[in-house]
């Protein structure tokens, strides 16, 4: 059977000739829970983030954005008179007055630029006054006048605007079919054919989008909250039509991001853009309030999952078909079918992804795309196929686990996920699990249980490093790098380390700069993978140009650097992806329908862990999120009016400290997993797979509770008490 | 400051303040919109306590005013005149770390950092609140008052700790570290 | 936020008459609603007249065993305080379940009380609501309204009292003391706060200067068994989907003899329920009496499109809480 433990060691084995390279020191760093390098600076205070300035400039400005409040339509005047007479406004920029730009790839950035509303809440005008309360009332003063069009912000499963893109997020193609999974589904003896919702979500990151913006000459500095300088970096110099060597954008420390900060978002832009037209330099730190409209989201996906299976569990036919919505400007395509893709064995399988243009803020990135939406719906489907079967969940996965992708028909480089699941198993005590619903008790809550499944692609980046010898016997790492939270910092300086066969403290690490070497941004679970690799290829060649090099350093140090774009672009004959199983414990109140998690496991194979400590409150962060994701947070689309409702965190219910069990009752565990398939360090990404798999584990739980079966999310009282009645 | 009765022509809407901040008397003039937030991050310099939210929602901004934690998002600057302020920035004492910095170090309890400071400016504020028998949500509610203080239990510290969001989802280091302090 | 006065008032006297010669003042005291809602420009005061350090501050026990409580008294304090612990746990707990530990140390008895909805649509300046602009309409009743009323809304108005202390406060028939520029009068909590009906601009029976300035817990209600329970979306810091305060008295001969319960959530006021009360009062509070109580007050329901949930939600928690009452 494919996915013991002994195939899978087999593996491993077998492939282990084709290794890259072996360090050539000891490790030591890696693997050893480091602490955080920044620690000191984020429990002091010290850490500052994008427009926190030890000494602000007295003629410092700040600016605040006015957004529309038509969902479709025109602006045809803005007044500004009221907000100029406001003592401390400097300026208001409109769509007629402010700097024009060049074109950016992504429509959402052409602030100012155009006269056109695409949605609601889309910025119309930006107030620039002498302080903060100052830029509020002007903002507030200011008077636009739109014509509005009718709009259309409800995604519906039959939308006569439905189409079928070309690609989904991340360049998957949007339809897949092997076999014919209709006629395959029809003949299968047992069937599970079942839609799910999952509304819109919203990333909100504690920190808002927020930068500083100075010009110097024709020099443009900007201090940018984002999970990657560089790409802010090239689209303010194509957008003001500067050469690179003419931009520095600094993001130092970044309040999480979660994909909200993954791209160039509005506010740099009219911060520049502010700064220019005033000669101020500026602060623009969005109110929380703007974000749900002007940031991106996780589009809301509706879900047909149809499975067909053997009597013995063995899948015939897997169908996972998605509409989801996107705006009229730029097309994002949620690519929630596609982990069907890899997941399990199936001779036949239809994947397809439809999308809505609708008068709606364009989507965007929220940690897992796709995967997260997905694998809600597939996994909640593969617990009602294992209750039709009457077979354990757990069972039904390993039963199902592929010996190649499903997809490509490539090999895995590595794949644990029945170890995860057995694993997992054991730690969650599962096999003394009773499998019916409905049947544990305690005063007004029902207990149970439920498994779910997770995958997270093997993503990659170019990337450029250096490494300088110095001569104070410490070792300086420059690279371009963003820690958004992950613990990056310290996990490159430890990959440094050991590269350079050197202690941790004698390593000093650079990140968070666009004067350093260009690197990728924070993303797609690929920063360390991505970085490391060219830090590991810098420190490698230092090695070896330190070892030629006879006497004493030059002044200057000995420097050596690496570029990872030949590396990176070259396309391995292997399906890449880490795997993990998420179990988890509710209790259900049937008093009130509120649902709890009592416990919640995550047991992941992600290549070599290369810091226990950060990695896994990485993994136990993905979890809290995917806890939301199941629990409590949603975002409401007001037919009305165009705009989420739920536009601030008093309403966006993100967990709170109460909802969120404490250790030992919610941990991350792994598996020793041996990949030479991925990059020098041995590691997949592990920022996002966390989030995957645990709302079907809490909603297949909530299932073994109440023998209830939900298939839209979040579970609150209000879907979940009226159920129980 | 003291209530005229005739209202002037012309009310100033600017007023000199002190505030005691992290033991050092700052006085300054302050637009009476300004919150205690914006006058410790963009005129005192003092970017430890975060803006979030600006509405009381997420906790970031949790400073201590006069020893009680506070969002200082809905604090008015001006309504603050003679308070005694302790930010993120004033917790370590003498080069000292506070014991809660120190147990955030030991157990992770941060990604982003970015509700850190609100994080530990809380967690100092409801260690006094337990230690003087306050009730919460989560205390038994049969237990009579002048019962010294409450134990903090995990349960207690995150019902306690709840107007703190943490986005990156680091809560149960958080309770560890809160928890390693009780001990 | 347009530039205002400041006032910081040293005595009540003080900051009524400071009040009444400003056009456009508005009361100050922790400011945990007011200053978010000026930061939304819902509140557009021309003056802040600072309450909060007014000798409002103490809590009292009358000769009478009434419970005096000031109106600057911070919501934590106030929940802390051993008499209100243990003689009036309910105020505790619903004071507890509401907003956060920092919040609480922040917020009033008097500002808590004059809390404004959390409505979306009266948040937003750029979108109709009759409560912020009478006449423009109502964007809730055909929007977004799963939080919204149950009970006792009109056609101009479905928005809810967000408070949680305000319910307490109403099931142990506390009374508001006022002062004012026609002088004091007390008003007892159940008739503080309106219904929307015509006029959803007026959350309350405060006339304009109006202060409060003390919450008056009476003795009849103290010590008796009572209770709090909140449902929400959260376990924490999460405003009511729906919350029952209920005080509950059964006499020797297991009748019921004093009985005060009230819905949080539900309405555009904390909604005393007295037709549950006159049906449990002198009978055992057995579960089918209970239930049949809870069930003629929650006839009265009218559920929007969304929120129909609230009514069971409602029904379970008020029965729940008056069983677990009775077995005391």
């Amino acid at each position: 059977m494919p996915g013991t433990a002994t195939s899978a060691a087999s593996r491993t084995a077998t492939s282990a000739a084709t290794r890259t390279r072996v360090p050539a020191a000891p490790a030591r760093a890696l693997g050893a829970a480091a602490e955080r390098l920044e620690g000191l600076d984020k429990v002091t205070g010290a850490a500052r983030y994008a427009t926190e300035l030890a000494h602000t400039p007295p003629d410092c400005a700040y600016a605040w954005p006015v957004p529309a409040t038509v969902a479709s339509g025109r602006v045809t005047a803005v007044d500004t008179a009221a907000a100029l007479a406001l003592p401390g406004t400097l300026a208001v920029l409109t769509p007629d007055t402010a700097p024009r730009l060049g074109e950016p790839d992504d429509p959402n950035l052409a602030v100012l630029q155009h006269h056109t509303v695409p949605h609601r809440g889309w910025y119309v005008a930006l107030a620039v006054a002498e302080t903060l309360p100052d830029a509020r009332a002007a903002a507030a003063a200011v008077h636009v006048t739109y014509a509005a069009e009718p709009h259309d912000v409800t995604l519906t499963p039959d939308h006569p605007g439905a189409y079928e893109p070309q690609e989904a997020n991340g360049g998957h193609p949007a339809r897949r079919e092997r076999g014919d999974a209709a006629a395959a589904f029809a003949a299968a003896p047992v069937h599970v054919d079942a839609t799910y919702r999952i509304p819109p979500l919203h990333n909100h990151p504690m920190e808002p989008h927020a930068a500083y913006a100075r010009w110097d000459g024709d020099h443009l500095t900007v201090y940018d909250s984002s999970q990657g300088a560089g790409p802010v970096h090239a689209v303010l110099a194509r957008l003001f039509g500067l050469r690179r060597d003419q931009v520095t954008v600094v993001s130092q420390h970044v309040g999480g991001g979660f994909g909200s900060k993954g791209t160039p978002r509005p506010h740099v832009v009219l911060a520049a853009m502010a700064a220019r037209h005033t000669g101020r330099p500026v602060k623009l730190a969005l109110p929380r309030g703007h974000l749900a409209a002007v940031v991106g989201h996780r589009a809301p996906t509706l879900h047909r999952v149809r499975l067909g299976a053997e009597r013995d569990g063995t899948l015939t036919s897997v169908s996972h078909e998605v509409t989801t919505h996107t705006s009229r400007i730029r097309e994002f395509v949620e690519q929630a079918a596609v982990p069907a893709r890899v997941m399990y064995a199936s001779p036949h399988s239809l994947t397809t992804h439809r999308a809505v243009p609708l008068d709606v803020p364009t989507p965007s990135w929220m940690r897992a795309p796709g995967e997260a939406p997905g694998m809600y719906a597939l996994e909640s489907a593969m617990d009602e196929l294992a209750g039709a079967l009457g077979l354990d969940p757990v069972e039904l996965r390993v039963r199902n686990d592929p010996a190649t992708d499903p997809d490509s028909g490539l090999p895995f480089s590595s794949r644990h996920l029945v170890e995860c699941l057995r694993e997992g198993a054991r730690l969650f005590g599962w096999a003394d699990r009773d499998p019916r619903p409905a049947v544990r008790r305690e005063g007004t809550l029902l207990t149970g249980t439920g498994v779910a499944a997770a995958t997270y692609p093997v993503l990659l980046s170019p990337s450029t490093a250096t490494v300088t010898a110095l001569h104070d016997g410490g070792y300086a790492v420059a690279v371009n790098a963003t820690d958004i939270g992950t613990g990056a910092r310290t996990v490159l300086a430890q990959i440094a380390a050991d590269a350079l066969g050197v202690a941790l403290d004698s390593v000093r690490i650079d990140i968070g700069s666009t004067r350093l070497p260009r690197a990728p941004l924070a993303g797609g679970s690929s920063g360390t993978a991505s970085w490391g690799w060219a830090v590991h290829a810098a420190c490698t060649r230092l090695t070896e140009r330190l070892a030629r090099h006879a006497g004493p350093l030059p002044v200057e140090g000995l420097t050596a650097s690496a570029d990872t774009t030949e590396e990176a672009g070259r396309t391995p004959p292997f399906a890449r992806h880490a795997f993990g199983a998420h179990f988890a414990e509710v209790q259900v109140d049937t008093v009130t329908g509120e649902v709890r998690v009592r416990r919640l496991l995550g047991v992941y194979a992600a290549g070599r862990i290369l810091n226990p400590r950060t990695a896994r409150s990485q993994f136990i962060g993905g979890m809290t999120m995917g806890l939301g994701m199941a629990l409590t947070e949603h975002s409401t689309m007001d037919p009305a009016f165009g705009d989420f409702a739920e536009h601030d965190l008093a309403s966006y219910h993100v967990p709170s400290h109460a909802d969120v069990p404490s250790a030992p009752d919610i941990d991350a565990y792994w598996v020793e997993e041996e990949d030479p398939h991925l990059n020098p360090m041995g590691s997949k990404g592990i920022g996002e797979i966390g989030i995957v798999g645990t709302p079907a584990a809490i909603g297949n739980a909530v299932h073994h509770a109440t023998g209830i079966r939900f298939r839209e999310l979040p579970l609150t009282p209000d879907r979940v008490l009226p159920a129980l009645a | 400051m003291s209530a005229s009765h005739a209202a002037p022509a012309q009310a100033p809407t600017r007023s000199r303040v002190t505030l005691q901040v992290n033991g050092s008397p700052r006085t300054l003039t302050v637009d009476h919109r300004a919150t205690l937030l914006d006058v410790l991050r963009e005129d005192l310099g003092l970017t430890g306590a975060k803006k979030g939210c600006d509405h009381g929602q997420c906790g970031a901004c949790t400073v201590l005013v006069d020893g009680r934690r506070a969002n200082s998002c809905l604090l008015l600057a001006v309504a603050q005149d003679g308070t005694e302020i302790i930010t993120v920035e004033g917790l370590a004492a003498g080069g000292e770390l506070h014991p809660v910095q120190q147990a955030f170090l030991d157990r992770d309890a941060y990604q982003c950092g970015y509700c850190t400071p609100g994080q530990l400016c809380s967690a100092v504020g409801l260690f006094a609140e337990a230690a003087a028998g306050h009730p919460s949500y989560v205390t038994d509610p049969t237990r009579p008052s002048g019962q010294g203080p409450v134990e903090l239990t995990a349960e207690e510290i995150r019902e306690r700790m709840s107007g703190n969001l943490c986005r990156c989802g680091a809560y149960p280091n958080i309770v560890a570290a809160v928890e390693d302090v009780t001990r | 936020m347009k530039p205002y006065a400041y006032v910081r008032a040293r005595s009540v006297e003080e900051a009524t008459a400071a009040h009444a010669a400003r056009p456009g003042a508005r009361y100050l005291a922790g400011g945990t609603n007011l200053v978010d809602l000026m930061k939304h420009g819902v509140e557009t005061p021309e003056t802040l007249v600072d309450v909060s350090r007014l000798p409002l501050d103490g809590i009292e026990e009358l000769p009478d065993g009434a419970l005096r409580i000031g109106a600057t008294v911070r919501n934590s304090d106030l929940a802390a305080h051993p008499l209100v612990r243990d003689r009036h746990p309910v105020l505790s707990q619903a004071l507890l379940a509401g907003a956060s530990g920092q919040l609480r140390n922040i917020a009033t008895t008097g500002g808590n009380l004059l809390q404004r909805t959390r409505c979306p649509y009266f948040q937003d300046t750029a979108k109709p609501c009759n409560k912020r602009e009478p006449g423009t309409g109502c964007g809730a009743r055909d929007g977004i309204h799963r939080d919204h009323a149950v009970l006792g809304h009109s056609p101009h108005c479905i928005a809810t009292n967000p408070s949680d202390m305000a319910v307490a406060l109403a099931a142990l028939d506390a009374t508001v003391h006022l002062y004012g520029p026609g002088g004091e009068r007390t008003v007892p909590v159940t008739d503080f706060h309106r219904l929307p009906g015509d006029h959803p601009e007026r959350d309350t029976v405060l006339e304009p200067g109006e202060l409060i300035t003390a919450v008056m817990l009476p003795a009849r209600t103290a010590g008796l068994p009572s209770a709090y329970r909140k449902a929400r979306d959260r376990a924490s810091y999460a405003f009511a989907l729906a919350s029952v305060a209920a005080v509950l008295d059964v006499d020797d001969a297991g009748a019921v003899r004093h009985v005060g319960l009230a819905f949080g959530g539900l309405a555009h006021r904390p909604w005393r329920a007295r037709l549950a009360e006159t049906a449990l009062l002198g009978a055992p509070p057995t579960e089918h009496a209970i239930a049949h109580a809870v069930d003629a007050e929650l006839g009265l329901a009218q559920p929007l499109r969304d929120n129909a949930f609230k009514v069971p939600l409602a029904r379970n928690l008020a029965c729940r809480v008056l069983s677990e009452l009775a077995r005391r």
